[in-house]
């Protein structure tokens, strides 16, 4: 491969001008750099006519569309159907005083219920963690609060899914509707959860109704994306038979297309839902009751026993929800004998309706498997406090020392030297990387991204975040990295580990919060601590996988060849691994930018701060901006990943 | 005997993939070979193919893979627009009807084997074949019972509750079958559809065919790689390659009488006496009338050879299903075709 290359002048001229290329980029970046002192100022920080007033811009139209479109009605009209359908269910979930005046089901009820699905779909080890998930929440006295949370969720995800069923059947019907979509889709899967709330409370206010409106629209982008995927991929002799049956276009999408596609949808399914948990916690910023402010509440007041029995019930209904949605995506359908009778073919609605009437009965005579209040649960939180309080102490040395050492000499020397670069040395260094990855195109696309970063007049918090994001990468890079390698030696352990690394990944980012605040309290090492945890579960996980997916011809190959264990690893798993690995990279940016943003409130000095500047004073058109330069870094990354890697693919043969 | 109804009539029929590709097939001079468009950036499918299928006719189409034949069916049924010709079926011009004329066509007159099945993954058996009837609108019972029908004709009885991957590849291939008779089609493509059978239900489905077929009249393109099946089956084969029709005609006068050279190569391995009926060889009688006890028609030469071995007659007479007689037979013309001609 190589040796082709070299032969052949006519490739071998324009790699060579690449590189010269973006070398001469880098001298220019570096020469901006040393001679920062004498620079006119212009290109220091972004001059003023550079800056351009994009806020005002999107606060005019936002107003223009609430005020003199009517949208507002609009969007009033659709919130009032959703705060209905919020009351039924919390009707039905905790006994809110609202129609039908039926609830609160016993908590008991809803447990034999979790457990029916969980076994119906996998057997009995889902059927103990749904059933189970709800017997905690009970036992800990957190029913009310989490289902607050369940309550929207139950209402959000199914607008969600609709939604996105619709707006992808569209998309994949018309090519133009696709293009545009794409890139809408790109963006919205970048932006921050916050960037979505500002808009919400403009238009919605705040309360359990924003919350639910803000999760709907959320949780909507992957639908779109795994039904467009779903239904393309549908075999085209499936869909020559529909017609030739003489389907309809109505009948063929319904009956054909759809049903075909159908564990893609059910893949959407469970994104939707795992999105809509992670947002439903996050819209405690925007006044939704339940777990995530509940949890918010004990953060801020560092009651960490109460806030690790929160942060359990989270991760255990995250757990339960995933689990039970993809294995209802893999199911496969299964024929009965002939002769069946209906008791058998039905079991699990007679199992489940045997055990709900017994459930019924037995709330009644029993009120504690009707309701338990606060008073009569089992909460741990006093002896975990202890627990936590002694390991602390113990360890107090050890994060005292850590959390100086990283202040003063790796953090804020950081920061500094990030804050020291001119603009203008920043932009020649990302044309510089862009242009050696993938020439012109991609130094202008890196360009223009961190140019509207630049334009948006918010550089040096952006550089802030790209500084906490960077350290927190090259962090979780020098663990996860590791990690992954010594994960991937042995089959049996690669398989427990990517098991422990996905259901990680299951949990809703505010979750890290909890232990990085127990250890470092509130503070800068706190947040690059929880954004690292949360950016080094990707890496080993990808690591791995790109290790195992190494064809076996190749390493029996180099072992044919007398390479040793760690020649093998170097110089044959690892640079067929590495696309694999960049993907990992990639998602690690992506969660970290994320992960800043959220961690914002326990205090950073980055965007993430000033979008909840943003929230609290529902300035539409900054909060929009500050999510779209968040967005921007994170699109760059995943734009020079790309090109990258599927270079490399080819390079390679393997695409 | 009267003129066979004309009931699929192609007129020089094209089908090239790719961007554009009806104006460059109306810029297009002269008679491009397969590469010479391949160069212009298309593949031609379906290269100027003009065929006429006739009711209850059996046509089966041949060629190597890549050579069209799946395409060209597809272009029969219209699944696929065509570039350039015609196709009529039963007079009417099908790349003009529009959207809810074609599937009144196609839920009345046609039905289609698909060589990777095409089933619906989340139905069963009995919902996969009664699909095309529940499109048509009818009622439960109805397409209950006709489904059972011809699940039962397939021979899959029994296993109406099975989903098509806990079936084995034939046993799809049946559903298949299944749920293209389920509506009576007059007009049946099919593609390579015994190819998944094992042999013996490979020969029962041929056989259930030929009775179909004998007793519906069915008209049928049938696309195979097997040429013992096409011998078996087919009223006329056509050979295809790079997506054109080399030679369209009866088995007997493609083995003896190839119109190309790459006819001859593809029926070069073939057992010629087995192929070739008595009829074939037979010629018009011109006054003079050989004696003796007539031959079927329908007899191959292979059939015949120690009749012909132990013969003395120089011509022999050949007659038709009815007895009359249609001609004769030189003997030393069948000896060639059954020892090999002298060299
Ligand atoms: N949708 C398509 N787009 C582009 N080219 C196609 C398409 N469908 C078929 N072709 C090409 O048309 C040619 C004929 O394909 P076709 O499937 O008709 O062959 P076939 O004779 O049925 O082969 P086989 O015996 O393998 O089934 C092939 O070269 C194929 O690559
Ligand atoms: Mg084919």
């Amino acid at each position: 491969m190589t040796a082709a290359l070299t032969n052949n002048p006519q490739a071998r001229l324009p790699a060579l001008s690449k590189t010269r290329v973006a070398q001469g980029l880098l001298g220019v970046a570096v020469l901006l750099v040393l001679t920062k002192t004498v620079l006119p100022a212009g290109l220091v920080r972004p001059p003023e006519w550079l800056v351009w007033p994009f806020a005002d811009w999107i606060n005019a139209l936002f107003n223009f569309m609430r005020d003199d479109l009517g949208l507002m009605h609009v969007t009033r009209g659709f919130a009032e159907g959703v705060e209905w359908l919020l009351d039924v269910t919390a009707n039905l979930l905790y006994g809110r005083n609202r129609w039908p005046y039926l609830g609160p089901i016993p908590w008991s009820v809803i447990a034999v219920t979790a457990g029916v699905v969980g076994y119906a779909l996998q057997g009995w080890r889902l059927a103990l963690l749904s059933a189970g998930t709800f017997v905690w929440i009970v036992v800990m006295g957190q029913w009310t609060w989490s289902m607050e949370t369940l309550s929207v969720i139950v209402v959000a995800a199914p607008f969600s899914i609709l939604f996105g069923l619709l707006i992808g059947v569209l998309g994949w019907k018309s090519r133009r509707v696709e293009k545009i979509l794409n890139p809408i889709l790109n963006i919205a899967q970048s932006l921050p959860h916050f960037a979505y709330m500002i808009p919400v409370v403009v238009f919605i206010g705040v309360g359990p109704k924003a919350g639910a409106i803000v999760t709907i629209i959320f949780s909507v982008p992957p639908m779109i994306r795994m039904t467009l995927l779903g239904l393309k991929k549908v075999s085209p002799e499936v869909v020559e038979s529909g017609h030739m049956c003489g389907a309809t276009r109505w009948q063929l999408l319904h009956s054909v297309q759809i049903p075909t596609a159908r564990t893609d949808i059910l893949v959407g399914v469970n994104q939707v839902i795992m999105q809509c948990l992670a947002m439903v916690v996050l819209a405690s910023f925007i006044g939704m009751p339940g777990l995530g402010q509940k949890l918010l509440q004990l953060l801020q007041a560092l009651k960490i026993g109460r806030s690790v029995e929160i942060g359990i019930t989270i991760v255990l209904l995250a757990v339960m929800l995933d689990r039970c949605t993809k294995a209802w995506a893999v199911r496969q359908p299964e024929h009965f004998e002939k002769g069946t009778s209906w008791v058998v073919r039905n079991k699990f609605l007679v199992i489940w309706a045997v055990l709900v009437a017994v459930a019924f009965a037995l709330a009644q005579v029993f009120p504690m498997l009707d309701q338990v209040k606060r008073s009569q649960a089992l909460s741990m939180a006093k002896p975990i406090d202890a627990v936590v309080d002694w390991f602390i102490v113990l360890i107090d040395p050890v994060t005292q020392w850590l959390r100086w050492f990283l202040i003063t000499w790796i953090l804020i020397p950081m920061r500094d030297a990030y804050l020291y670069l001119p603009f203008s040395a920043v932009l020649a260094l990302l044309a510089a990387i862009g242009w050696a990855i993938g020439g012109l195109r991609s130094a202008l696309v890196c360009i223009a991204f961190f140019g509207l970063i630049a334009m948006s007049g918010w550089w040096d918090r952006a550089m802030i975040t790209v500084y906490m994001v960077s350290f927190s990468v090259l962090l979780a890079l020098l663990v996860g990295f590791p990690m992954g390698i010594w994960g991937a030696r042995h089959d049996k352990r690669a398989v427990k580990v990517l098991l422990i690394c996905d259901t990680l990944q299951t949990f809703p980012s505010f979750i890290y919060l909890i232990p990085v605040v127990m250890l470092f309290g509130v503070n800068d090492v706190a947040v690059v601590s929880a954004v690292f945890l949360f950016a080094a579960v990707p890496l080993v996980r990808y690591t791995i996988e790109g290790l195992r997916g190494v064809p076996e011809a190749l390493i029996e190959a180099a072992n044919m060849s007398g390479a040793t264990q760690r020649q093998t690893l170097w110089n044959v798993r690892l640079p067929m691994a590495l696309p694999t690995i960049m993907v990992g990279v990639n998602q690690s940016v992506m969660f970290s930018l994320f992960m800043v943003i959220i961690a914002a409130f326990i205090g950073t000095q980055d965007l993430g701060q000033e979008m909840q500047r943003a929230l609290s004073s529902t300035d539409v058109g900054k909060g929009l901006v500050l999510g779209l330069a968040v967005a921007f870094m994170g699109l760059m990354v995943d734009h020079l990943v790309n090109r990258w890697a599927s270079r490399r693919r080819q390079a390679l043969g393997l695409a | 005997m009267t003129t066979p109804e004309t009931v699929i009539s192609c007129n020089n029929v094209w089908k090239l993939f790719g961007e554009k590709a009806e104006n460059y097939l109306a810029g297009m001079t002269g008679n491009p070979t397969f590469d010479e468009i391949r160069q212009a950036g298309y593949i031609a499918a379906v290269r100027d193919v003009s065929v006429d299928i006739n009711r209850g006719e059996m046509l089966v189409i041949m060629g190597l893979s890549g050579s069209g034949k799946s395409t060209f069916v597809r272009c029969l049924s219209r699944l696929l627009d065509i570039t350039g010709g015609t196709v009529k079926v039963e007079g009417q011009d099908i790349g003009a009807l529009d959207e809810k004329e074609l599937i009144d066509l196609r839920r009345n007159k046609m039905g289609m084997v698909f060589q990777s099945f095409g089933l619906l993954p989340h139905r069963n058996v009995l919902d996969n074949v009664a699909f095309p009837l529940e499109m048509r609108g009818q009622d439960r019972h109805t397409r209950r019972a006709r489904a059972l029908e011809v699940i039962e004709l397939v021979g899959l009885g029994g296993r109406e509750e099975y989903f098509p991957r806990e079936l084995s590849g034939g046993q799809q291939q049946r559903v298949g079958i299944a749920r293209s008779l389920a509506i009576e089609p007059d007009i049946w493509f099919l593609d390579e559809p015994f190819s998944a059978l094992d042999p013996l239900i490979r020969r029962e489905m041929q056989d259930e065919f030929l009775r179909l077929q004998e007793m519906l009249g069915k008209t049928i393109v049938f696309i195979t790689h097997d040429f013992d099946e096409a011998l078996r089956l087919a009223d006329r084969i056509a050979i295809m390659k790079d997506g054109a029709v080399e030679q369209c005609d009866t088995p007997d006068k493609i083995v003896l009488e190839p119109a190309t050279e790459y006819v001859r190569k593809f029926t070069e391995e073939i057992n010629k006496a087995r192929v070739v009926h008595a009829r074939g060889l037979a010629r018009p009688i011109n006054g003079i009338a050989p004696s003796g006890e007539p031959i079927a028609g329908h007899t191959t030469i292979q059939e015949m050879g120690r009749l012909l071995v132990n013969d003395t007659r120089d011509l022999m007479p050949v007659s038709d299903k009815n007895g009359k007689v249609i001609g004769a037979m030189a003997r030393q013309e069948a000896l060639d075709v059954l020892f090999g001609a002298p060299a």
